[in-house]
């Protein structure tokens, strides 16, 4: 990724947006199948079994699924609390779906928020998330450092009245890079994440120390430097009183000077983005 | 008869069409108020009363409702029965209470609404077999199911925690008045002589309900045509009402509470009021009420026994919702013509009226919010200012999630806007923005105009709006005192005056929430103006809440602390640039931001100071810990005041 989108790195593009498509479609295939009772080690396991099935072998991280006030990390305070619990879903519960797979060597990190039948409040949730979107992206475009991106998010979100949950998250990070990972046919997991991920995160990690830039996008002083060009996958994360919504997708970053292809969203077409299109 | 008719809260009398129902040889005297085609609200009275204890309510209820009361039997107008003993078994009071709802209601079940022993009867009538299909919903207030009752003294007896003996104790001690009216003929001559004399002031003097026979509360009634007072209570024939009524006690006590049914299981929706300070009722009593109610409604209510006198309004309104929620929708005049008013039973159900009673399910749970307090705040209106940011907005989230209707006001006509938005989605049946100055006098006033007039009188009231300001003393100009002294001090004297007069004339209780600060008795070299208006707050807060103390009315003040609002975002520093504010601004905004303490946790310290009506409440360590210094150590206050924060 070092210059502007070039015929080979369209095709790469290409790798992780259909990699990221695939999750997406088994989100909102696991989503058509949620029903009352079912918990949320079983949403993971079919999510787990749904990309196994079309060849996903490695993991950036393995499925996550919340349930109820579980989606806005109520009460959570170690990171053990993120994984599957035997909590039930019920009706009206908001729920999200959060899966990293690795496939052809491409990787994909979605967060998929659905609600089990009519709940105002999460249509109100996901409505109000489009604004962060175009927040991120303008402001990524401006160049702007992305601690003070992430500050204005904070910003906008509690004009929204809503709580910042991807505080929540290790190193409290709105986003990360993620990149290719090799393809091997033995690739085990440390605490649900892969480790050939971990590997190219950990090197991004040091050569950015060494460069002052970091591949966290957190509120912290390491993530005081302008956008970085890669592929990062932005999750903002909305909390109001026990539920939680959020959408998470790739935005890629190069080094043109062109401001539109300074920073695009890597695809356009998805359902939280499509569901604005309708509401609009 | 003293119940000629009745103020309406318009303030129009209310006609009231009287008749007489005989059955068992009794004849029972039954008032009715409101169009007969309404919904049926059948008012039942206890102990020591007659129909007239209801008069207010009724007035409030006969505009939505056609409104049914009756003196029971040996009470105000209805006749006795002879001889007395066995006269007043639950059996008897059950057949009374049919009759007069076939005479009134022949079609359509009734909503019946029982106060003390009108309770325990309706607890009665609502749990035996025959009256079923009669009684559509029941409001039970300061009156326990007799059996309920037995079978709570038996588990507590058969399992004798120390919990269960307390309790058992507790309500013991609660009863005495129980014992003494098993005693032959001295109750009765109690009650013919000095008791019955003295009970008007008795019931002013320790139940706080409002005399019926002193000068003329506001809002109150007028003469009647026959030249009683129409609100006139207790009524002239209180020491034979109370004399007969002794029997309720000595029929019905031993014989249920020794015995107690095994099936007395509800066959319809329950909305349980309970009192927080009854000096009769142990709130506990009602704590197994699950098993016997499928459909129950918990609300709690702070006030002594009488709420019929004592809390109209409030009454009215979870009334009104309770029945409004367990009548059908409004059908067309065909569907009326042909159900003749009853849903037919065993007809397959038309999708309609299938959507209808989906519809009446739904509207039925919505009844009580979840939030912790929901019994609690349900259906009252909270008004709270700044409310479109920081602990105002908490504030107002967490009362609408407790079921509370809403207002919310600020300056930021956007940001306030908002907070009433989403304070609808979380649960607040209704909620509205106001835009205003809280410093504004004029722009209070025209507030609590329209609010009276278009929402109702505010139950609870939070003036929470305030501004920073930070800076030496010797820097702050006067412009700059009179913007942090409207706003904190000015904005909570105009709230706490204006909108606490209207609680207090209404008359009926209520709560004020000031929000002061740590600063309040923390000094610091850095907020002496901030710190000045906040102590003020917190002096006037506690001066009033010794002046309200007697009409109910609780006052509460909030120390937060360091709070992660945007208070330090606008926050004004006196003595330094524009440039340099601005990286104190930020700088603030930051370490606020490494405090975290979220202002919900605030919001949460402000419904439990509510609820408990405490009076300062510290919020954070560091307020809670400053406030004991105070007290303790003021030495080291002061040394700590001396430190320049690092900005």
């Amino acid at each position: 990724m070092a210059s502007a989108v070039t015929a080979e790195q369209a095709t790469e593009l290409r790798g992780f947006r259909s990699v990221q498509r695939l999750a997406y479609e088994c989100a909102e295939a696991v989503a058509a199948r949620l029903r009352p009772g079912v918990t949320e080690r079983e949403a993971a396991r079919m999510q787990r079994d749904w990309l196994r099935a079309r060849g996903v072998r490695d993991w950036f991280h393995l499925p996550f699924a919340w349930f109820g006030d579980r989606t806005a990390f109520t009460g959570f305070r170690i990171p053990l609390q993120f994984f599957p619990t035997n909590r039930a879903l019920a009706e009206g519960m908001p729920f999200i779906l959060d899966m990293a797979p690795v496939h052809g060597g491409f990787t994909a990190d979605v967060g998929y928020s659905g609600c089990l039948g009519a709940n105002p409040l999460h249509d109100k949730l996901l409505a109000d998330l489009r604004a962060h979107r175009e927040l991120l992206l303008r402001e990524v475009r401006e160049r702007r450092s992305l601690r003070e991106i992430y500050e204005d998010v904070d910003r906008l979100m509690v004009r929204q009245g809503y709580e910042n949950r991807h505080r929540a998250y290790p190193f409290g990070v709105i986003a990360h890079k993620i990149d290719r990972v090799k393809d091997r046919r033995w690739s085990p997991r440390v605490l649900g994440f892969g480790t050939q991920a971990l590997k190219g995160l950990a090197s991004d990690a040091l050569h950015g120390h060494r460069d002052g830039w970091s591949p966290l996008w957190s509120p912290y002083r390491f993530s005081d430097h302008p956008p970085r060009p890669g592929l990062w996958a932005v999750e903002p994360h909305l909390g109001f009183r026990g539920t939680g919504a959020k959408f998470e997708e790739i935005l890629v970053v190069t080094d043109s000077r062109d401001p539109a292809e300074s920073a695009f969203w890597l695809d356009d077409d998805l359902p939280h983005v499509r569901r604005w299109g309708k509401g609009a | 008869m003293s119940f000629q008719s009745v103020p309406s809260p318009s303030g129009g009398l209310v006609a009231v069409r009287e008749r007489r129902v005989r059955t068992g040889g009794i004849d029972l005297c039954v008032a009715e108020l409101g169009d007969p085609a309404r919904p049926t609200v059948l008012l039942v009275h206890g102990y020591p009363d007659s129909k007239e204890v209801w008069s207010q309510v009724a007035g409030r209820l006969a505009g939505r409702f056609h409104v049914v009361l009756y003196d029971v039997r040996g009470h105000g107008g209805s006749t006795a029965p002879k001889p007395l003993r066995g006269g007043f078994t639950l059996e008897k009071l059950t057949d009374d209470f049919l009759a007069v709802a076939d005479a009134v209601s022949p079609h359509r079940p009734v909503h019946l609404v029982g106060h003390d022993w009108g309770s325990v009867q309706g607890w009665e009538f609502v749990t035996v077999r025959r009256t079923s299909g009669r009684i559509a919903s029941f409001t039970s207030m300061s009156g326990p199911s007799l059996d309920h009752f037995g079978h709570w003294i038996k588990r507590r007896l058969t399992r004798p925690t120390p919990r269960a003996l307390g309790q058992l104790l507790g309500q013991g001690a609660k009863s005495w008045y129980v014992y003494l009216l098993h005693t032959p003929v001295l109750p009765e001559l109690a009650w013919r002589g000095p008791l019955g004399r003295q009970w008007p002031r008795l019931l002013e003097r320790f139940e706080k309900v409002p005399s019926g026979r002193g000068p003329q509360a506001p809002g109150g009634g007028t003469e009647s045509a026959s030249g009683h007072r129409p609100d006139a209570y207790p009524t002239a024939s209180l020491p034979d009402d109370a004399a007969h009524g002794a029997w309720l006690y000595r029929d019905n006590i031993h014989a249920r509470l020794s015995r107690p049914r095994a099936d007395a299981h509800a066959h319809a929706p329950v909305q349980l009021i309970t009192p927080t300070g009854d000096a009769f009722l142990s709130e506990r009593l009602y704590d197994d009420l699950e098993r016997w109610v499928p459909q129950l409604v918990r609300r709690t209510l702070p006030a002594k026994h009488w709420v019929p006198r004592t809390r109209p309004d409030q009454l009215a309104s979870w009334i009104t919702d309770f029945v409004t929620a367990h009548e059908p929708e409004p059908e067309t005049g065909a569907e009326r013509a042909a159900l003749g008013g009853v849903a037919p039973a065993g007809v397959a159900l038309g999708p309609a009226e299938k959507a209808r009673r989906e519809n009446r399910a739904r509207r039925a749970r919505d009844l009580v919010a979840s939030g912790p307090y929901g019994e609690r705040f349900g259906g009252q209106l909270v008004l709270v200012t700044g409310a479109a940011s920081g602990i105002g907005r908490a504030t107002a989230f967490a009362f609408a999630e407790s079921g509370a209707r809403v207002v919310a006001v600020d300056r930021d006509a956007e940001g306030v806007a908002r907070t009433a938005e989403m304070a609808r989605l979380i649960g607040a049946p209704q909620a509205w923005a106001e835009t205003v100055d809280v410093g504004d006098e004029e722009a209070m006033e025209k507030l609590a105009q329209k609010v009276a007039a278009e929402y109702g009188t505010v139950d609870v009231l939070v003036n929470n709006a305030g501004v920073g300001l930070s800076g030496p003393f010797l820097d702050t100009t006067s412009e700059d005192w009179k913007r942090v002294l409207d706003v904190n001090l000015w904005g909570v004297i105009h709230g706490c005056r204006i909108f606490g007069g209207q609680m207090a004339a209404r008359g009926e209780g209520g709560h004020i929430v000031n929000t002061a600060s740590a600063a309040a008795y923390q000094p610091s070299r850095a907020l002496p103006a901030y710190s000045t208006s906040k102590a003020a707050v917190l002096m006037l807060s506690e001066c009033l809440r010794a002046e309200l103390a007697g009409q109910d009315i609780g006052v509460s003040v909030i120390c937060p602390g360091f709070v992660n609002t945007n208070i330090t975002a606008t926050a004004r520093f006196t003595g330094v640039s524009a440039e340099e504010e601005k990286r104190r601004r930020k700088r603030t905004a930051r370490l606020y931001g490494l405090r975290n303490y979220p202002p919900e946790k605030v919001a949460d310290a402000i419904l439990r100071a509510v609820v408990r009506n405490e009076a300062v409440v510290p919020v954070t360590p560091e307020a809670r810990g400053a406030r004991l210094l105070s007290r303790l150590a003021p030495r080291a206050l002061r040394a700590i005041a001396r430190v320049e924060p690092p900005l």
